[in-house]
């Protein structure tokens, strides 16, 4: 819980929820990322404390000896990073790892092996066995919301371009020397090919920081026409069954109430062909689309 | 003592129509729909979530309005909480094993997040969040005693609300203790650890009362085993423990795992409260996702892997702990969709024959009816139609996923997105409509997978998921003979899902996701009116009803308040 009334995802998951008629806040039990690496200007969790302890650190030389004793005797079976090998179990996970503090669950079954499931014992001392456990405690857990930093990029960039200006209709409404130009230097590729699906809305993460063209989303406007038959138009502020707020061209705050269908009110959403694509891509056309517009520098 | 003293005094002039204070919870209730009580997380253990009260209805419900709001304050010191700061304090209870209790906004202090049910037994309401429990006078929401838990920390997601036993209150907290309290006066009569916090457990679920059995569910999102535990509501003894992965060589579903270690960290997470059937003795609840989430490579390389008892419903007999019949939604899942949604018992015609069965909406947009007397498949069908992960049904209705629709290097454009088509919010079963209502998000994300290296996956790790777009958010109206929506009323103004109420009076009653608690007339199959409305800037939990002194409240909690709405 990290903002205890609104789910926010943090960096990692864009609100790119296409329009502001469906803000997404995410229910899940499943609560957003651990401690990240701090993006710029915050540690990104305000003042809360870690949600479980952290282990004080241990010292250098400590967590030396303690990785070169495993290399000698465990990394055999448990591979040179713990995480498991051909027989033995990750054991950065391994339950009595967790529980373990300075190596006093560790250090019996290490001296006394468990023949039921084919570890032997090994003749290391408890001082040894400590060592060890404090470098498997060094080691990560989990790297639960760090973003990728793999190369998404698997596309053709002649069949993207193809569908750009063909099946894919995009240059009815975008053009790579118009309003895309040079995205392909704006924004690192994972973010281009968020944006090809949401239209914008989200807060990537930016190539260079030169550029200042802002990916907010376009905002959808109302016509809301009254029983008069006077006509009011804006941009959409907020809306549900029994309001409809919007702010006018002099950015004059205008709100009516909503009985059924009156006023009449349609909302236009500038992102409605995002919208309406979601259910209709196939991956393969967003990977080619986002290899072509790398391209475009 | 001295303001123990003082409440007891004043307690006879706070409840001049309303019962005496404590004079417990007549298990009776239990089993009963839900009417002058809330005395359980749902209401009654069939989870329906429908009430038989009919004061408010159709025709009235547009007179409905508020009779008293109360806010309230976390942590120590808290308890009331008003615009002027806490009033002159009920009784401050204060339990909890650390000695430096983490600082959690929400939890030791400010607006507590109500997400859970609150129950109301004898003109009394028990409220819970993480870390506090109230009790308040169900008249006008005065608050009779406030504990709060010292922390030694946790994921402090929420906390689904408590059970009652007599005079005895439970609650989880968060560090993985269950507390029982005094109803009468708020004091801790006994804790118990239920779960490993080293392990990274944490605890939210609602406690449910069965007979002589608290039963208790707890969470973890690193790959450790998933348990169901019975204590007795007495001692706090624990009765029995059943795991939801296999433990053991031998252990049934071994087989359906790469490895006893897999199986041993599989998760399948009871962070959801169950249903109960009183005829069978059956405790019916989901279950969580497999671990490591998001990737199978190393837990289920192969088809004949599909993770026992991971994405399943399970039914245990209460008294023994023992498991009945299974029927697992998901097999190997590997986009943290867990199956722990209510699972709601409905006795009604099936394909021409009367049947006892069981509902549920997925979170993987699935649902599902099985024959709750031994989990025999009846249907599934899929109730969001944004949901593109799957490419087949076998021929025991569960979902065959498409590996192109897992988290991939170069990302895989997925709907349902990470919270699910639904996820903890209640549904709810109007048995005079036939129709089964869920919360509906129909969110996309494009999926990646951050790490090539399986052995790398641990938990919630390895997976970036950027939201990417929304359909929009829906009340869904599922026929459960057909599997086909009636209909499904669109949250204009964004994401309404904090769950859901029907009662007798034709109403099903809801949040708007722009704030509001409304009131929708039903008739039939047809599609829903809105009737009524309060704007109460946001709303946290499932709206609930009952009667005190003749009266029929609804209530709700939001903003840090608890609401409570009556005729007048």
């Amino acid at each position: 819980m990290l903002t205890p009334r609104r789910f926010v995802f943090r960096g990692i998951v864009i609100m790119a929820c296409a329009t502001a008629l469906c803000a997404p806040e995410s229910p899940a039990q499943a609560p957003p990322a651990p401690p990240q690496p701090k993006p710029a200007g915050g540690d990104g969790r305000g003042n809360r404390p870690p949600d479980y302890p952290v282990r004080p650190p241990a010292a250098p030389e400590q967590l030396a000896h303690g990785q070169q004793l495993f290399g000698g005797n465990c990394s055999f079976c448990h591979g040179s990073d713990a995480r498991g090998g051909e027989v033995g179990p990750n054991l950065v996970r391994a339950q009595v790892v967790l529980d373990d503090q300075h190596g006093e669950l560790i250090t019996p079954i290490v001296q006394d092996g468990i023949p039921a499931r084919g570890m032997p014992k090994f003749a290391l001392s408890a001082a040894d066995i400590a060592d060890i456990a404090a470098w498997l405690h060094n080691q990560p857990l989990s790297d639960r919301g760090t973003p990728s930093r793999l190369d998404i990029l698997v596309g053709n960039a002649t069949e993207g371009e193809a569908y750009f200006s063909g099946a894919g209709h995009c240059t009815q409404c975008h053009s790579v020397t118009g309003d895309l130009a040079g995205i392909g230097g704006r924004y690192e590729p994972k973010a281009i090919q968020n944006l090809i699906v949401s239209g914008g809305g989200a807060r990537f993460g930016r190539r260079s920081a030169g550029s200042e063209q802002s990916s907010k989303p376009p905002t959808p406007t109302v016509t809301v026409t009254l029983p008069s038959g006077q006509i009011v138009r804006g941009e959409l502020d907020h809306i549900s069954a029994f309001i409809v707020a919007l702010r006018d061209s002099d950015g004059t705050y205008r709100s009516f109430a909503r009985h059924g269908s009156i006023p009449k009110v349609v909302v236009t959403n500038p992102l409605q062909w995002h919208v309406d694509m979601l259910p209709k891509w196939h991956d393969a056309d967003i990977h080619n689309l986002t290899a072509y517009l790398v391209t475009v520098k | 003592m001295m303001k123990t003293a003082t409440l007891l005094l004043l307690i006879p002039f706070c409840l001049p129509n309303g019962p005496l204070v404590g004079q417990g919870l007549d298990p009776a209730l239990l089993t009963k729909p839900a009417t002058d009580a809330w005395p359980t997380y749902a209401g009654d253990y069939t989870q329906r979530r429908y009430s038989t009260l009919r004061q408010i209805d159709r025709t009235n419900v547009r007179h409905l309005t508020l009779a008293w709001v109360r806010r309230l304050t976390a942590g120590p010191g808290g308890g009331e909480g008003g615009f002027f700061g806490p009033p002159a304090g009920p009784p401050a209870i204060t339990g909890g094993v650390a000695e430096e209790p983490v600082t959690m906004p929400g939890a030791t202090s400010g607006s507590p997040r109500l997400s859970g049910s609150i129950l109301q037994v004898n003109g009394i309401l028990y409220v819970s969040s993480p870390d506090n429990a109230w009790a308040m006078d169900a008249l006008d929401g005065h608050v009779l005693w406030h504990y709060w838990w010292k922390s030694r920390g946790g994921i402090h997601i929420g906390n689904r609300g408590m059970a009652m036993y007599g005079d005895w209150l439970y609650f989880e907290a968060p560090d993985d203790y269950l507390v029982s309290l005094d109803a009468k006066t708020g004091q801790e009569r006994w804790h118990k650890e239920i779960a490993d916090f080293s392990q990274q457990y944490f605890s939210t679920t609602a406690p449910v009362v069965v007979g002589d059995h608290v039963l208790v569910g707890t969470g973890d999102d690193l790959d450790a085993p998933g348990f169901l535990q019975s204590f007795d509501p007495k001692s706090g003894d624990l009765q029995w423990k059943f795991y939801t992965v296999p433990m053991n060589q031998g252990d049934p579903g071994l087989e359906t795992w790469a490895s006893l270690d897999a199986a041993r960290h599989g998760g399948a997470q009871v962070w959801m409260p169950g249903s109960y059937d009183p005829e069978t003795h059956l405790y019916i609840f989901g279950t969580g996702n497999p671990t490591p989430a998001y990737t199978a490579l190393l837990r289920a390389p192969r088809d004949v892997h599909t993770n026992l008892y991971t994405c399943s419903v399970v039914a245990l007999n209460v008294d023994t702990g023992k498991m009945a019949w299974y029927y697992q939604t998901s097999p190997n899942d590997t986009h943290d969709w867990d199956s722990t949604q209510p699972a709601v018992l409905v006795d009604g015609m099936f394909a021409g024959k009367p049947r006892k069965m069981v509902l549920q909406a997925s979170r993987n947009g699935y649902f599902y009816v099985l024959d709750r007397t031994n989990g025999k498949h009846l249907l599934t069908a899929k109730y969001s139609d944004a949901a593109n992960w799957a490419e087949d049904i076998n021929a025991t209705g569960q979902l065959v996923r498409n590996p192109e629709k897992d988290n991939t290097v170069a990302g895989s454009l997925v709907s349902p997105d990470n919270g699910g088509a639904t996820n903890w919010m209640p549904p709810s079963y109007d048995p005079q409509t036939g129709l089964f209502y869920v919360v509906l998000r129909e969110l996309y994300a494009m999926y990646y997978l951050t790490n090539k290296d399986p052995r790398m996956l641990v938990g919630l790790g390895g997976s970036e998921q950027d939201v990417v777009g929304s359909l929009g958010s829906y009340i869904a109206a599922i026929d459960y003979q057909t599997g086909k929506l009636a209909w499904r009323y669109r949250s204009e103004g964004g994401f309404g899902g904090t769950g859901l109420l029907t009662t007798a009076g034709g109403l099903l009653f809801g949040n708007d996701g722009a704030g509001s608690l409304v009131a929708f007339g039903l008739q039939g199959k047809q599609p829903p009116v809105p009737l009524w409305h309060a704007q109460i800037g946001s709303i946290d939990n499932a709206p609930e009803t009952y009667t005190v002194g003749g009266r029929q409240y609804v209530l709700v909690a939001g903003n840090g308040a608890v609401w409570a709405f009556s005729l007048q």
